[in-house]
Parts: structure tokens; C-alpha cells; sequence
């Protein structure tokens, strides 16, 4: 399986192909609704050197807070990331993002903006929370956490072979509409609609 | 009887159950489904996955998903107990149990946009009581995540574009229809739980309730044991697969309801429930004895 460093350059990204499986380490930020409402509204200096040649992780985690203050990932898998459909081109454009961590996929304005700024999105696989959160090994701060709560705060952490497959490049292919379209083809077939 | 307090540590232990112990039924249907992926595929790969984290989440008593849902629990219990009562001890439990991590807090206020921090707000989680004739109490508990539930749809018969009629042919046709537009969004392999009749509100209740039913068992309604298999068969030949990476891997079951219906109204009503079908059962006696149930 191919290793990726967190964060990196372009070419990296740009090498990487729907269906690839990468094993992810480094530095990322977590961040879901509230977060990509919060971060395109204005530009927030204190959370862009973490954006900048990284990912976003899609995901609400559970955290536990240890008695001397410090936290810990406690269940971490994805959330559905086609609600960021609106707002996730424009957030990598503007904070030099390399890429999304997800789940479900994203659409096409998504995809025009992975290839136009060389960014990549990765699926992990929905659920499996514990596997996942394993692969959180530190969590370093947090922003906006009174005012989002824990789910929706945007959570700097440290990851050790977080694994993820490419469903989505930065050359304009998608599993997931290839996916949509196949399945609705034999949907059609299979109630007798087709044409 | 048990005191309250008693009835929420008893509620929180069914709780810790559903969050961290995947059903027997339903950890069978996914290897069944990792078993017929080719080797090495995206799908295969995803449920390898998926069979890891249900063996970590149970070893160590942890949330098998972050997003631990809406509880939405059934309580049958016996005459003459107090619902109000049995509602706060299990909102109380709820409290607890996200204090204990056992769930996220998973209630936002909607009109100050504020998590409320405890896992607690109006309507979560949703608690059903009805008095039966029996000693003891029965709690059933699903945990419905918010991925899975927001790819839940409604249908209204007749459906020109799906050719949909206001019969069993038409319900069949919805459901089918329901999965495709899902995808893998609801965190495929799913599990479909239907109903056809009843009102807007009614219907998505008993599709739910559909949800507490064993992958395994049989619809007594011979038409609709019928359609639950034709459904399955048909679902997974869609192609979607785990996590919507394309397989054979759709859906793990699919569960039909019915309701009566208004002569003007015939809803098809469909609850899409994530392969973390977090599911609990248990008989509680007037001794404060718990037997699971399965």
C-alpha cells in the first residue's frame, strides 16, 4: 500500500489515481458543517498553517478529556461529506488544501475544484470508527470548540497510517458517478424503464 | 419494581450494549457479504475493514460508530407504571452515557444552533411506551446515525416516473428506487426498513420499528416474506457495494410493514439503516434481572 506524508506537494497528488489505497501520516485538521460555514466567511489565519498542503477529515469525532487537560480520539470514523458540496472547492482554493477525507463521495463542483488546485479525495470507510480513530495517535489543539461543540470543532491532529482509498483525483474521474450511473442503468432495467 | 435511578443504570447498560456490540445476525450477514467480493477489491477491502472495527468496538466497549445516532427505543412494561417516569429515566441515561462515551453529544438546538453538550433535547431521544400484561420490562433500542437517516425517503402513490401504481407492485418499485438514489451514502451494506400505509408520521415509525427485526427471521405475511427476498436479491444486483465503491454487497436485509391508510393517501414510507445496525434488546424482571434478547 502507498504511503503519503502529511502535508505535501502537488506532484504527489497529482500522481495518485481513483482506486489507489494510501496509508496516511502527518499533521491534518478535522472540520464538518459549522467549520466550512466558519472558515469562508473571512479568512482564518489561526487555523490556515494547518490547511496549508494538508487535508480536511470530514468527521464528528467522540474525544475524551483526560484529567490533565490533554485529549484523545475516542471513535473517529467519516461523515457524509456530500453536504460540504457547496463550500468544499472554495475552501481548498482559498486555504491550499491538498485534499478531503470523507465519506460518500462528492459532485461535480467538487471535482472541477480537485483538478483545477491538484487535490485529491479520499474515502474512508464509513463506520469504523475504532480502526480509524487507532490511527489518530495525537491530538494536538482545537479550535471553535465552545462555540461548535465537540462534533463539529476543528480539531488539529497527528495521524500514523490512516487508511483511505482514492475515490475521487485531480484528473476529473469519480467512482462515484461511475457508480451512480451503473446502478441507475440496471434500476432502470430492472423496473423495465429503460427507454 | 426498580426505583428511577435504578431504571436509568439498567437503560445505560442496554445503551452501552447497542453502541459497542454489533448483533449476531447482522456481523454474519457482513462476512457472508466479504465472502462473495473478489479478493482484493475495494469492497472486499472496505468489509475487511468493517469486521475489524466490530471486533475492536466489542472488545473494548466502544462506540462502533462516532456518530452514535438518535436512540430511538421501544419500552413494553407492565400495568400500572408511569411513562413519564420511564421517559426520564431513559433520558437521564442518555446523559449518562454521553458523560461516559459511550455516545457523542448528539443533540443540537436547532433554533440557537447550540450543541447542548449531554446528548439530550426535545425529541432525542424518542421513547415509545405501551403497557403489555407482563411481570417485567422489554427495551428495544436501535441507534440511527444521521448519515443513514438522511437518505431515508417518502413516497406518495401513484408515481408516474417509476410506474408506480397504489399496489404491492408499486411498493416494490419505491423501495427499489430508494436504494439506488442512497448510494453508498447511508454507509452500504444497509439494512431497508419499509412501511406502506399509514401517515407521513406514522409510516417513517413503523419503517423504524421495522429496524428491530432479526436479518434472519421471516415476514409472517407470506406476500411480503416474498418481497422482502425478491427486494434482496434485486438490491444487489444494483452494483453499488460497500461503502458505494461498487459490488455485490448492497443491502443485508430489507423489512416490509404496513399500516392502514386513508382512502385518499397510500405513502411508502423507507428507513435506510447503516451496516452499524446498532440494535439492543433485553428482558428486564421485577427483580432487576437483564436477559438479552436477540
Amino acid at each position: 500500500m502507498a504511503q503519503l506524508n502529511l502535508p505535501c506537494d502537488e506532484a504527489k497528488i497529482r500522481a495518485l489515481k481513483v482506486g489507489d489505497f494510501v496509508e496516511l501520516s502527518g499533521r491534518m485538521i478535522t472540520g464538518r458543517d459549522a467549520a466550512h460555514h466558519w472558515l469562508l466567511h473571512g479568512f482564518r489565519e489561526e487555523v490556515a498553517p494547518f490547511m496549508k498542503g494538508s487535508l480536511i477529515y470530514h468527521v464528528g469525532p467522540v474525544v475524551k478529556k483526560h484529567e490533565d487537560g490533554h485529549y484523545t480520539f475516542v471513535a473517529a470514523g467519516p461523515t457524509t461529506s456530500a453536504r460540504e458540496e457547496p463550500f468544499q472547492a472554495d475552501v481548498i482554493g482559498k486555504y491550499g488544501l491538498r485534499g478531503v477525507i470523507g465519506k460518500g463521495g462528492m459532485g461535480p463542483k467538487t471535482l472541477k475544484g480537485l483538478a483545477e488546485h491538484g487535490a485529491v479525495y479520499f474515502h474512508a470507510v464509513g463506520g469504523t470508527a475504532q480502526v480509524l480513530a487507532q490511527a489518530v495517535v495525537k491530538v494536538e489543539q482545537v479550535f471553535q470548540l465552545k462555540e461548535f461543540g465537540v462534533p463539529e470543532a476543528l480539531w488539529v491532529i497527528q495521524v500514523k497510517d490512516f487508511p483511505v482509498v482514492v475515490t475521487m483525483d485531480s484528473h476529473g474521474s469519480s467512482l462515484h458517478a461511475e457508480v451512480e450511473k451503473a446502478s441507475k442503468a440496471k434500476l432502470e432495467q430492472l423496473l423495465g424503464l429503460s427507454a | 419494581m426498580l426505583t428511577r435511578e435504578q431504571w436509568t443504570e439498567k437503560f445505560v447498560e442496554v445503551i452501552a450494549h447497542a453502541s459497542s456490540q454489533l448483533p449476531p445476525d447482522v456481523l454474519a450477514a457482513l462476512k457472508r457479504g466479504r465472502d462473495v467480493e473478489a479478493p482484493g477489491s475495494l469492497a472486499a477491502k472496505a468489509l475487511d475493514s468493517i469486521l475489524t472495527n466490530i471486533e475492536m468496538a466489542k472488545g473494548n466497549w466502544q462506540p462502533i460508530c462516532q456518530d452514535t445516532g438518535t436512540p430511538l427505543v421501544w419500552i413494553h412494561h407492565p400495568v400500572g407504571m408511569s411513562t413519564r417516569m420511564l421517559t426520564a429515566a431513559f433520558e437521564e441515561a442518555v446523559r449518562q452515557a454521553t458523560a461516559k462515551q459511550l455516545l457523542r453529544p448528539n443533540a443540537v438546538d436547532p433554533l440557537t444552533d447550540k450543541n447542548t453538550g449531554h446528548g439530550q433535547a426535545p425529541g432525542i431521544p424518542t421513547v415509545h411506551c405501551e403497557e403489555w400484561d407482563e411481570a417485567g420490562l422489554e427495551v428495544r433500542l436501535i441507534l440511527k446515525g444521521g448519515g443513514c437517516e438522511n437518505v431515508g425517503a417518502q413516497y406518495s402513490l401513484p408515481n408516474t416516473k417509476l410506474k408506480a401504481d397504489r399496489d404491492l407492485e408499486g411498493v416494490r418499485r419505491c423501495i427499489l428506487d430508494a436504494v439506488q438514489q442512497a448510494q453508498g451514502k447511508g454507509c452500504a451494506p444497509g439494512i431497508i426498513g419499509a412501511c406502506f400505509g399509514g401517515d407521513r408520521g406514522s409510516g417513517f415509525l413503523e419503517s423504524k420499528r421495522q429496524l428491530l427485526r432479526r436479518l434472519d427471521d421471516t415476514n409472517p405475511v407470506p406476500e411480503l416474506a416474498a418481497m422482502e427476498n425478491e427486494l434482496f436479491e434485486q438490491a444487489n444486483q444494483l452494483g453499488i457495494g460497500p461503502m458505494g465503491f461498487g459490488g455485490k454487497t448492497t443491502v443485508l436485509g430489507v423489512k416490509v410493514g404496513y399500516l392502514g391508510r386513508l382512502p385518499a393517501s397510500y405513502f411508502v414510507s423507507i428507513s435506510y439503516m447503516c451496516w452499524a445496525n446498532r440494535r439492543a434488546g433485553a428482558r428486564i424482571n421485577p427483580s432487576g434481572e437483564v436477559v438479552w434478547l436477540s
